[in-house]
């Protein structure tokens, strides 16, 4: 039951998405079309500080609850799969105005259709499973 | 009470989310969204198809109680937290988009004229909801990562694959908002 934690996390990272109108399709039509500074300065702004902690995490100065260091797992490299993987997603992302975290958040305001774009999303990540020996690195 | 009921200033959001990422590791886990997609299709029974997943999703567990929170926080900010749906867009937008025939750009958090309900009756509504979730979630597994995975945490971790990540969530992030969705709308 321990797991509840990231229940509430995920509670408050919903909200935050919602009150600051990430989960706004228009917010992202105006972040690609470089029309205001607002989703720039809110992933920016988490870059940075995040940044801030990693470095906190890595000198060993914040330790996780158990009181070890904090180890960021590494991403998988390839310079195809992060770009033309990336370049999908960006697609999707600017069509749907909605990445996965806020998919799920309008998924919690009652927008009937973006269960579609869910659904869509499961179906890309299994196509992705059965080609994934296939495909470039 | 006027705090919460406004619309949440970039450098509120942005620090609090950094917040979420802290407090996600200091409780042993990682920051990310999109593997949730792949466990999901792991208990559909994916595992009969493709080794790829044959996982134990019950170690996911707690990735999923994470966006099962988010939508839980979804539904109390809609219910609860939001008087108005209006966003303050840039003048533009609003002006760009009408010339597309976006009718009430900023009037509500989503546009009607990909979210209205009918629209899942329609075969152009329907393929372009379908066909945008396909793109989501194809390309967050194949570049390993969407915006919480890469753009936060690994740019914030000064990882190379997550900026190459990035750059192509532009790439076609620009080529969809510049040059198809004129065509399509």
């Amino acid at each position: 039951m321990k797991n509840i934690r990231f229940l509430i996390l995920g509670v408050l990272f919903g909200i935050i998405q919602s009150k600051s109108e990430v989960v706004s399709w228009y917010r992202i039509y105006e972040m690609f079309k470089f029309q205001s500074f607002h989703m720039y300065g809110i992933i920016g702004g988490a870059v940075i500080i995040s940044m801030l902690f990693m470095q906190l995490f890595k000198k060993g100065i914040i330790k996780n609850y158990l009181g070890e260091n904090i180890i960021t797992k590494e991403k998988k490299k390839g310079f195809v799969r992060t770009l033309v993987g990336g370049t999908i997603f960006g697609l999707g992302w600017a069509l749907a105005g909605a990445c996965p975290g806020p998919m799920f958040v309008l998924i919690g305001h009652g927008t009937t259709t973006i269960l579609i774009v869910f659904l869509g999303a499961i179906i890309g990540a299994f196509v992705y499973g059965l080609l994934s020996k296939k495909m470039p690195n | 009470m006027e705090f919460i009921s406004q619309p949440w200033a970039w450098y509120v959001a942005g620090p609090l989310i950094a917040i979420i990422l802290l407090l996600m590791n200091y409780f042993g886990r990682g920051f990310g969204v999109s593997t949730n997609l792949e466990t999901i299709c792991t208990i559909g029974g994916a595992g009969k198809v493709s080794d790829y997943f044959k996982k134990d999703w019950k170690e996911q567990s707690w990735s999923l109680l994470f966006v099962v929170g988010i939508i839980i926080g979804g539904f109390i900010s809609s219910n609860y937290l939001m008087p108005s749906e209006a966003i303050a867009l840039n003048p533009d937008t609003v002006k760009e988009l009408a010339e597309l025939g976006f009718a009430d750009a900023g009037g509500s958090y989503l546009p009607s004229e990909i979210f209205a309900t009918k629209n899942i009756f329609s075969l152009k509504g329907f393929a372009i909801l379908i066909g945008a979730g396909f793109l989501i979630g194809f390309g967050a597994r194949y570049a390993g990562g969407c915006t919480s995975g890469h753009a936060i945490t690994g740019l914030s971790s000064l990882q190379l694959p997550s900026l190459l990540a990035v750059i192509g969530f532009f790439i076609g992030g620009i080529i969809m908002t510049w040059f198809l969705i004129p065509i399509l709308f």
